[in-house]
């Protein structure tokens, strides 16, 4: 596709620790394209931040990471220099984390925060990157942007503190955003206003961006994609709506029937769970790494490879089970 | 709701202002986390308590735990005021369980010892039934007895959690604060924990207060909700009444803003300004006005007086309470 800004192939990060090679993400390969929003799905430990921190190459500097292929915007990124890779984080790709508490300065004033990655990446002209700084925080919705420059993190709120961090994400006018569980901190109401505008800001810019969630709420309201991870690999992909109306991984399915949904799950009833542990990735694994928590597991799931089943439109899952063995049964997660 | 008998637990007019400091030499101002508060908890209900952070929850929860002294009004246990009650028999009619189970247990405890520690403090039976107690208990909330003799650092966020509850149940409570249980928690792990306390809710007649901002959550537990706002419930109604039929404009903005898995809906523009009123300094009126969509000239000047319709008590000058 012409539009593409990020490919992945067969990316894999492993980190040695005292027990062994720890083996976090284990071939992940996605593609992100102007405009598209992928969602990345899974439960603490899936591995989906250490994703995201490896394409930005911000991993641990234990960390060992290697892939097929790796192209941000045509550019093989795999093998650029620590200085090459600083040049395009903040730049063309940029991050926003969970914590707005953490991840901004609190003994610099917001101005200056906006202001430098400007001043790094763009020109070095302090008026315009003020005059950027103030048009984002309008945009970004904040009221009288240009008092706030002058104002230090702990003033504002912690909505206002993410709307920050998205202004600074957007100040160097990337081509794609990473967002790394963007509102998990937040309110209800302050989290509908941030998707809501992140998602009319992706439009108006044409950016690509990848989402990085545990909410499957959040999943279905704004993602074209999504992949599902479970222990370092992806288990399903494809279209939003698809993996929700028809979820085929069992793990997939466990997910959605574990979430109380207002007028499809009773009120008392019991939910649906996923019993048992995420795996232990250390050491050598082999085989469906879901087939311990599987209701369907057999002596097979030990000796499985990764051949995805692929069901055409982009959907595809990791599972030995056949379609037909899956679309015969009842799905809790069925839209009405 | 027919006349029930003295509600488990009961908040009258409970008001709780705190003197915040302005600086060096600007003196203090009264912030009022909790403004006139009445709530009931019948026995055996869940009633849920929602509303965004800094409305006043926790402070409510504190309160009803007797860790926090209202400034005026009264808490009743079972129709008695809280002034005939000690710090130590509240807490054995009442156990809250808290949002992080990672900092809700001591590290340097064993389970059995974290576990126990109720047992202790009230002298409950003999020091050797201890270790068989804290083994039920175990057994109740669905861990292994292997694990008594771990430490925290050992389990994952899901079984701190239950450790938490097997915690607060140990003296058989009557109603327990649920502040937030399963908001640190992985979806995986919530439904677990959920499906515990309802069923523990069966097995030992407990009643609940949960406080969450997860209003699914909220509403597949709860048997009545109430709203909070600006340390005010501004509705509060049965479960399937106030989900179905919310009154008060920002209940309606708070459930605009759950986000269901329906891949058919983008997300929803709440309408509601980002701002959350300073609550040192809160507005004129109807705290509410400067966000409601359908604000009218007198919510900027008259606080709205509570209306009641049948169980469904709301705060609005929509709903006739215009003096």
């Amino acid at each position: 596709m012409s539009g593409t800004i990020l490919e992945v192939e067969n990316l894999s990060v492993d980190i040695p620790v005292a027990a062994g090679m720890l083996h976090p993400v284990r071939g992940i390969g996605f593609s992100v394209s102007r405009g598209e929003t992928l969602c990345i799905v899974g439960e603490s430990g899936c591995g989906k931040s250490l994703t995201s921190l490896a394409v930005m190459g911000l991993l641990p500097k234990t960390a060992r990471r290697s892939a097929d292929r790796m192209e941000f915007l045509g550019r093989d990124i795999r093998s650029l220099r620590e200085r090459e890779m600083a040049r395009l984080r903040g730049g063309s790709m940029s991050m926003i984390f969970q914590e707005p508490m953490t991840s901004l300065n609190p003994s610099y004033t917001i101005g200056n925060q906006l202001a430098e990655v400007y001043l790094r990446h763009v020109e070095q002209s302090r008026a315009a990157a003020r005059d950027r700084a103030v048009f984002l925080l309008e945009k970004v919705g904040i009221s009288s942007a240009a008092s706030r420059l002058g104002q230090y993190p702990h003033q504002l709120s912690g909505g206002q503190r993410q709307r920050v961090m998205i202004a600074m994400a957007l100040m160097c006018g990337p081509e794609l955003i990473i967002a790394d569980e963007p509102t998990t901190a937040l309110d209800v109401t302050i989290q509908a206003q941030i998707l809501h505008l992140l998602a009319e800001l992706q439009r108006e810019f044409r950016m690509g961006m990848i989402l990085i969630t545990h909410d499957l709420g959040i999943v279905a309201r704004v993602a074209d994609k999504v992949q599902v991870m479970y222990a370092g690999k992806t288990v399903e992909e494809g279209p939003c709506e698809t993996v929700f109306d028809a979820p085929m991984h069992p793990y997939t399915q466990g997910l959605l029937r574990c979430i109380p949904i207002p007028g499809r799950t009773q009120r008392g009833e019991r939910l649906g769970s996923v019993p048992g542990i995420v795996p232990n990735l250390v050491g050598e694994l082999s085989g469906c790494m879901f087939r311990n928590r599987c209701d369907y597991a057999s002596d097979a799931c030990a000796g499985m490879r990764d051949e995805p089943t692929r069901m055409g439109d982009g959907h595809a899952y990791t599972c030995l089970r056949a379609p037909e063995e899956i679309s015969g049964e009842p799905q809790a997660a069925e839209t009405p | 709701m027919t006349e029930a008998p003295a509600a488990a637990l009961e908040t009258v007019d409970v008001t709780c202002v705190f003197q915040v400091s302005q600086g060096l030499l600007r003196g203090s101002k009264p912030l009022r986390a909790v403004n006139g508060v009445s709530l009931k908890i019948p026995r055996g209900q869940v009633v849920g308590l929602v509303g965004e952070s800094g409305c006043g929850k926790s402070t409510m929860a504190n309160i009803l735990l007797g860790l926090q002294r209202p400034s005026s009004g009264d808490v009743l246990y079972a129709g008695n005021s809280a002034a005939g009650f000690s710090r130590r028999e509240i807490a054995r009619r009442i156990q809250p369980i808290f949002q992080d189970p990672y900092s809700s247990l001591n590290p340097t405890k064993t389970i059995e010892s974290i576990v126990s520690q109720p047992l202790r403090i009230h002298s409950v039976g003999a020091p050797s039934e201890w270790s068989a107690r804290v083994g039920e208990m175990l057994d109740v909330v669905g861990l292994p007895r292997r694990v008594a003799s771990s430490y925290p650092s050992q389990l994952s966020g899901g079984q701190r959690q239950r450790v938490a509850i097997a915690r607060a149940l140990i003296m058989r409570p009557e109603v327990v604060i649920c502040d937030e249980p399963t908001s640190a928690l992985d979806v995986s792990v919530q439904s677990q924990i959920l499906n515990l306390l309802q069923d523990l809710k069966e097995e030992f007649g407990l009643t609940y207060l949960l406080i969450s901002h997860n209003l699914a959550v909220v509403q597949h537990m709860a048997d009545r909700v109430a709203v909070m706002y600006l340390g005010r419930i501004v509705e509060e109604a049965d479960s399937d009444t106030l989900f179905n039929d919310p009154r008060h404009p920002y209940t309606r903005a708070l459930l605009g803003s759950v986000l269901t898995p329906d891949p058919r809906l983008g997300v929803p523009d709440t309408h509601l300004g980002a701002v959350f009123p300073n609550p040192i300094d809160p507005p004129p009126g109807c705290t509410f006005h400067p966000r409601c969509p359908d604000c009218m000239a007198i919510c900027r000047s008259e606080p709205p007086r509570p209306a009641s319709d049948g169980g469904h008590n709301t705060e609005c000058h929509l709903y006739g309470g215009a003096p």
